[in-house]
């Protein structure tokens, strides 16, 4: 589990300091994949460099379980290690970036057995391990090719290789797929996603796509001018964000259709019933009441329908009334009425 | 050889004796130009990549971060090196030399003001060399746990090794230049061929086939270190297309 306790981070600047992350505290689950999703600037690089502290917190603290296995009592804070313990703690801590970062001189496979080189394992255990991980992320044919003569997808394939063979028991990826095209991202988000069932690795994403985090999250945080706007399961938060940071993210689009006319409007949301029940055509056909669809931004995750739609109600208080109990007896639905609806 | 300067002969015979000085001077001289000048680059390199390494990782935002004072004594210390002109240099270090190599004349006490010559030099080539590298690399090692010391010779040194290479063949070259200076102190080789014989001595003739091959050495050191240096970036197209020929293969999108 990682454990962020009321992190902040202030950057001096020319202009006085400014302040990247906001007493943030956040829990991240072990095994989960976890998507920290922003604006640009909103500091989620900041905070994902802040777990392996390549970015040491100005106030805070930031702790991890079951680092050192050997050791007992409270999972110790980053923030208080001295510079070898961790380094230590690091090698259990992988990361991989937008840029891939990978090492141009070295070959593949060379760049695979870095961190095992040096953690210190010995050579030919090495090269065994970065050929099995090799196999694993799907470039068996690369390990003596340089990073030079590799797609982007690929060398995101070698990053995720390097990043497995120190034995993490987390994976960072700070906008690993921002680089790559929509293909490729599916392609390495499926080896991430895949990784994180069958090797149990907690994974933490970083990214300004909200299309990432429907892919393969199971957790999301929402960050906004360095601020933790909301967090909880992709579910819950995908159906009903509480803020307006986590509503602009969640339908980019708006919602607002102005100057319709309509006497009673409510907003439902939709919190993962099946998408293919045709919700607004069944109050017609069961209730006999036509209700008119002032603005919709629904999508379809794995079958399940999430997302909103702003409906006008009829004028008729009767006809009205028997549609919001249709929809409240609904249980994949969550209603409301709208009381600032500019009609 | 004979046939040579008998042509030479035939021409002029202050010529053909200056002919049959150089053929038996230029070997001996070329060796000892090639010798010193391997020789103080190496000890210029031993002084100045370290220093250049620490001029780089140990500032504010690098790998091993020094005190303040210590970066600015360096930095001071390079540049007042620097600055000192290679001719006054040579007389200056005279007593260094002295108690060095026992001696200020000759072939093994141009060594010494050479070296100081180079050294700050060199570490400003492998400085400039260093600042090509690419932060996000070092960062991905930092985040893997490499220490300081692992950073610099498992990552920033091999990254950076062609770069470094570049920079060889250019201090090479430099101290290949320096060293026919210090002829003018009783440094040997080709330097001393072209100042004291040719030169002090009227024989305009040897002094330009002394210069000649001083600028053939050079075109050959230069031409062999970018080949190296070329050779040895596996970033370098270049390179791709020849291996991708090789592998009868183009590397194909798997995606």
């Amino acid at each position: 589990m990682i454990e962020l306790q009321k992190v902040s981070k202030i950057f001096p600047t020319p202009d006085g300091p400014f302040s990247a992350l906001k007493d943030i505290s956040l829990t991240i689950p072990d095994g989960s994949i976890f998507g920290i999703v922003g604006m640009s600037g909103a500091g989620k690089s900041t905070l994902v460099r802040c777990i392996n502290l390549l970015e040491k917190p100005t106030r805070g603290r930031v702790r991890i379980s079951g680092l050192f296995p050997d050791r007992e009592g409270e999972a110790p804070d980053l923030c208080e290690m001295d510079p070898g313990q961790l380094r230590q703690a690091r090698r259990s801590i992988s990361m991989i970036f937008q840029q891939f970062n990978l090492l141009m001189q070295r070959t593949c496979l060379k760049n695979i057995c870095f961190p095992m080189e040096i953690a210190g394992v010995p050579a030919s255990e090495a090269k065994q391990k970065a050929l099995e991980l090799l196999e694993m992320v799907g470039l068996p044919d690369k390990a003596e090719s340089y990073p030079s003569q590799l797609s982007g997808g690929q060398k995101q394939r070698i990053a995720i290789a390097r990043a497995l063979a120190s034995n993490p028991k987390i994976l960072l990826c700070d906008e690993a797929t921002s680089a790559l095209d929509p293909n490729t991202t599916r392609a390495i988000l499926r080896l991430i996603q895949d990784i994180n069932k069958r090797l149990g690795i907690t994974v933490v994403v970083i990214t300004h796509e909200m299309a990432v985090v429907e892919e393969i999250c199971t957790h999301v945080a929402i960050l906004d001018h360095g601020t933790l706007m909301e967090t909880g399961t992709v579910e819950s938060v995908f159906s009903n964000p509480q803020t307006e940071a986590g509503r602009r993210l969640v339908y980019p689009e708006g919602m607002r259709i102005d100057r319709l006319p309509a006497a009673n409007v409510v907003r439902i949301a939709f919190n993962g019933g099946s998408s293919y029940e045709p919700l607004i055509a069944s109050l017609a056909i069961d209730c006999g009441v036509k209700v008119n669809i002032l603005g919709a931004d629904t999508r379809n995750m794995d079958g399940k329908a999430f997302g909103t739609m702003l409906l006008g109600l009829p004028e008729d208080r009767a006809e009205a009334g028997k549609a919001m109990a249709y929809l409240k007896g609904r249980k994949d639905l969550t209603v409301e009425e709208v009381r600032d609806y500019h009609g | 050889m004979g046939n040579f300067s008998a042509v030479f002969a035939s021409l002029d015979p202050k010529i053909a004796e200056q002919v049959d000085y150089l053929i038996r001077h230029i070997p001996f001289a070329v060796w000892e130009t090639i010798y010193t000048t391997v020789l103080a680059t190496v000890l210029a390199y031993v002084i100045g990549l370290p220093l250049g390494v620490l001029l780089v990782t140990g500032e504010e935002e690098g790998v091993r971060p020094l005190p303040k004072a210590v970066m600015r004594l360096l930095n001071v210390g390079v540049n007042l090196l620097r600055s000192v002109p290679f001719l006054i240099l040579m007389v200056l270090v005279i007593p260094l030399s002295r108690i060095l190599v026992g001696t200020s004349v000759g072939t093994k006490a141009t060594i010494v003001p050479l070296v100081a010559a180079a050294f700050p030099f060199v570490a400003r080539l492998v400085e400039g060399s260093l600042r090509e590298m690419d932060k996000g690399i070092v960062e991905a090692a930092q985040s893997m746990g490499c220490s300081p010391l692992q950073i610099i010779t498992k990552v920033i040194l091999p990254e950076c090794r062609p770069s470094l290479l570049n920079g060889f063949t250019t201090a090479f070259i430099t101290i290949l230049g320096y060293g026919a200076m210090a002829g003018a102190i009783g440094g040997g080789g080709l330097g001393m061929l072209a100042l004291n014989y040719g030169f002090q001595r009227t024989h305009y003739f040897a002094m330009w086939v002394a210069v000649i091959v001083l600028v053939l050495l050079v075109q050959l050191f230069q031409t062999l270190g970018t080949g190296f240096a070329l050779r040895s970036d596996k970033r370098v197209t270049r390179m791709k297309k020849k291996s991708r020929k090789e592998s009868g293969s183009f590397p194909r999108e798997t995606e």
